[in-house]
């Protein structure tokens, strides 16, 4: 599935496309919990309510390149800055955190646990 | 090679500059990427931890061929019982830490699962001085 499959299925706001929305994706991780984010081996797309430029840091720590933010939750402009500086794709829906997950499983996305 | 970063009480926004830095020069000295994520992600946690926990601080990286070596030396209240502090799940985080997404007591315990080499220090009422070392060649 690719990134611009994701875009549509959330009727998502691109506010970053990076290196651009054709490349493929595999799987996803939903949390609001940076600690836990930090601790991944793999490199999901990101999907979470928490929207502050500690969540774009920490992408950049852990080498994630998409995000997702759920519930209307707008990035500053710090953060897009910052995000565009690491190569981010940043995306936004208006979706629960349950029914992006649902959607994006739907779809096909893997959870790593 | 040598590098400093002061790291301040508080200051969020700015938790992370010293560990982006060390990742954009771990990157140009052609470090695999696998090992410069576990040196960035290790960092990364003992800054947030200086900056969450304690007054701010130091952190010092030296680079070389073959290792780097942190140290995020910090002023602060302390960790009275470092056994404890490194149990998965404990965490004494403030409120405004958590809302930053931090604060579920897995910093420390990430932070040896990452490195080579952890050594925490800390003197209660005076502050903790973290100390990593991480090989390249694993
Ligand atoms: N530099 C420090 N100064 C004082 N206390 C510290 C310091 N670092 C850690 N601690 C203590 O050890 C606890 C555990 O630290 P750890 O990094 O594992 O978890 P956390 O910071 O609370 O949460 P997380 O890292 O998951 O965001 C902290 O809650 C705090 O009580
Ligand atoms: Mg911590």
């Amino acid at each position: 599935m690719t990134l611009r499959d994701i875009v549509n299925s959330l009727d998502a706001t691109v506010y970053l496309e990076g290196p651009g929305l054709e490349r493929d994706v595999e799987t996803a991780f939903a949390s609001d919990l940076m600690s836990d984010v930090l601790t991944l081996k793999d490199t999901p797309v990101l999907v979470t309510g928490l929207c502050n430029i500690q969540t774009i840091r920490t992408c950049d720590m852990a080498s994630l390149d998409v995000v997702v933010f759920v519930r209307n939750k707008k990035p500053t402009d710090d953060m897009l800055e910052l995000a565009e500086e690491n190569g981010m794709v940043v995306l936004g829906c208006q979706y629960s955190m349950f029914k992006t997950c649902g959607l994006l499983y739907q779809m096909g996305l893997k959870p790593l646990y | 090679m040598h590098q400093e970063y002061t790291v301040v009480e508080g200051d969020f926004v700015n938790a992370g500059k010293a560990s982006s830095s060390v990742k954009k020069t771990l990157k140009q000295l052609n470090v695999n990427p696998q090992v410069v994520k576990r040196v960035v992600v290790a960092l990364y946690e003992a800054e947030v931890n200086a900056i969450a926990h304690a007054y701010g601080g130091k952190v010092s990286v030296d680079i070389d061929s073959d290792k780097i070596r942190m140290v995020v030396a910090d002023k602060g209240p302390g960790i009275p019982d470092i056994a404890l502090a490194m149990q998965e799940g404990y965490s004494t985080a403030r409120p405004e830490v958590r809302d930053m997404g931090f604060g579920a007591g897995m910093g420390l315990p990430n932070m040896q699962k990452n490195v080579d080499k952890l050594n925490v220090t800390s003197e209660v009422g005076v502050g903790t001085t973290v100390e990593m070392e991480v090989n390249f060649n694993t």
